[in-house]
């Protein structure tokens, strides 16, 4: 019984201190507040936002074009899901149709000149060749993308897997 | 039987007499001025079932196709310019626009007994009903497309490097028109399953 009041006792006394100590901390920050002393020292991070606060709107860049000029980009590795050199605003791509596949279709790659889709399009997940499109596939920008005609907003430090085997043969040698 | 023969015949020979007390030259102009009311009502009447306020005025097509309407370039775009329903589904020349107007007495019918009536029994009809469309526009020379979108005004230059091939090849041999290509550019497509390989999922 005895234990139990000092646990109580102790809970409340606990319980005082927090109260004491938060109004305190408010009231520090009331003051900081109200003399407008408080400095942002947080660093300058680069985000879609920019550096502008919480409680400010941006005024969005101007929509970029989309590069429309059907030429071939490089690969940066050999998996890379080739970009898309053109506009693909307003194509249909849901389950009813596909609208990139009425040029990049095998049947249809003599009249659009369009390159085919690869084979792996047409695999299952076990490597099997599927008669249609796999339906893994199917969307197609999951993977391949258009591009804007822009500066790139941060500074890409991608070094190609083939300059560092280039580099790794110099060195050793 | 007998009864509507005599009605017919007394009939013509109201018609047939020679008016009694009105002058030939009154005849004439009143009957004039009522050919010209008649005439101008009958298309008046007509054209307003041309508007888009009469065709989105049923729910089927407002919650259908005008709503998918509203995102294509036909509807919204950087200069202003847009096509109302009538102006790709009705022929602008009169002989074909009567025609089409008497086909759409079919959709009159349709309305009424709720063939459409629900998104499903829409989606059900949609394959059948785009392709109704697409063959006319293939029997006309994509005519409606036309109207608006001139080939002799059209710049190659001044398009993307595909389209400028393929209208200056295909389109220009008259081998392809519009429709062929440009399905589905004002309203979504429905499953194309056996309409175009290759581009319909299974």
């Amino acid at each position: 019984m005895k234990t139990l009041v000092n646990k109580a006792a102790k809970h409340a006394f606990s319980l005082a201190m927090a109260t004491v100590l938060s109004i305190s901390a408010m009231s520090v920050s009331n003051t900081a507040f109200a003399n407008e002393k408080v400095v942002d020292n947080a660093p300058e991070m680069a985000t879609l936002r920019g550096t502008a606060p919480l409680n400010a709107e941006v005024t969005p860049p101007a929509m970029s074009k989309v590069e429309n000029n059907d030429l071939k980009r490089q690969r940066d590795y050999p998996q890379q899901p080739p970009t898309i050199p053109h506009d693909i605003s307003k194509y249909q791509l849901d389950k009813n149709f596909n609208k990139c596949m009425d040029c990049h279709s095998r049947k249809f790659a003599d009249e659009a000149q369009a390159p085919a889709v690869s084979v792996t399009h047409y695999m299952n997940r076990d490597g099997d060749f599927l008669g249609e499109m796999s339906p893994r596939r199917y969307f197609c920008t999951q993977c391949h993308v258009h591009q804007l005609e822009s500066e790139p907003l941060v500074e890409n430090e991608f070094v190609d897997m083939e300059k560092i085997i280039r580099k790794a043969h110099e060195r050793s040698k | 039987m007998n009864k509507i023969m005599n009605l017919l015949k007394m009939g013509w020979t109201i018609l047939s007499k020679p008016a009694v007390h009105l002058s030939l030259g009154f005849l004439t102009i009143s009957g004039f001025i009522a050919g010209v009311i008649f005439w101008g009502g009958f298309n008046t009447a007509m054209e307003l079932t041309n508007t888009e306020e009469f065709c989105t005025s049923c729910h089927e097509m407002n919650d259908n196709v005008f709503m998918e309407l509203q995102s294509t370039i036909h509807y919204s775009n950087r200069s202003g310019v847009r096509a109302i329903c009538s102006d790709c589904h009705v022929p602008h020349n009169w002989t074909d626009k009567i025609a089409r107007k008497m086909q759409a007495s079919k959709e009159v019918w349709g309305k009424i007994f709720g063939t459409i009536d629900t998104r499903e029994k829409f989606e059900a009809h949609r394959l059948r009903l785009a392709q109704n469309e697409w063959t006319r526009l293939k029997a006309n020379d994509s005519l409606e497309c036309r109207n608006c979108h001139e080939f002799d005004s059209m710049d190659f230059t001044r398009q993307s490097k595909r389209a400028a091939a393929q209208h200056s090849s295909a389109l220009a041999a008259g081998e392809k028109t519009c429709i062929d290509c440009h399905k589905g550019i004002a309203h979504k497509l429905p499953n194309m399953d056996g309409v175009r390989e290759g581009g319909s999922p299974h």
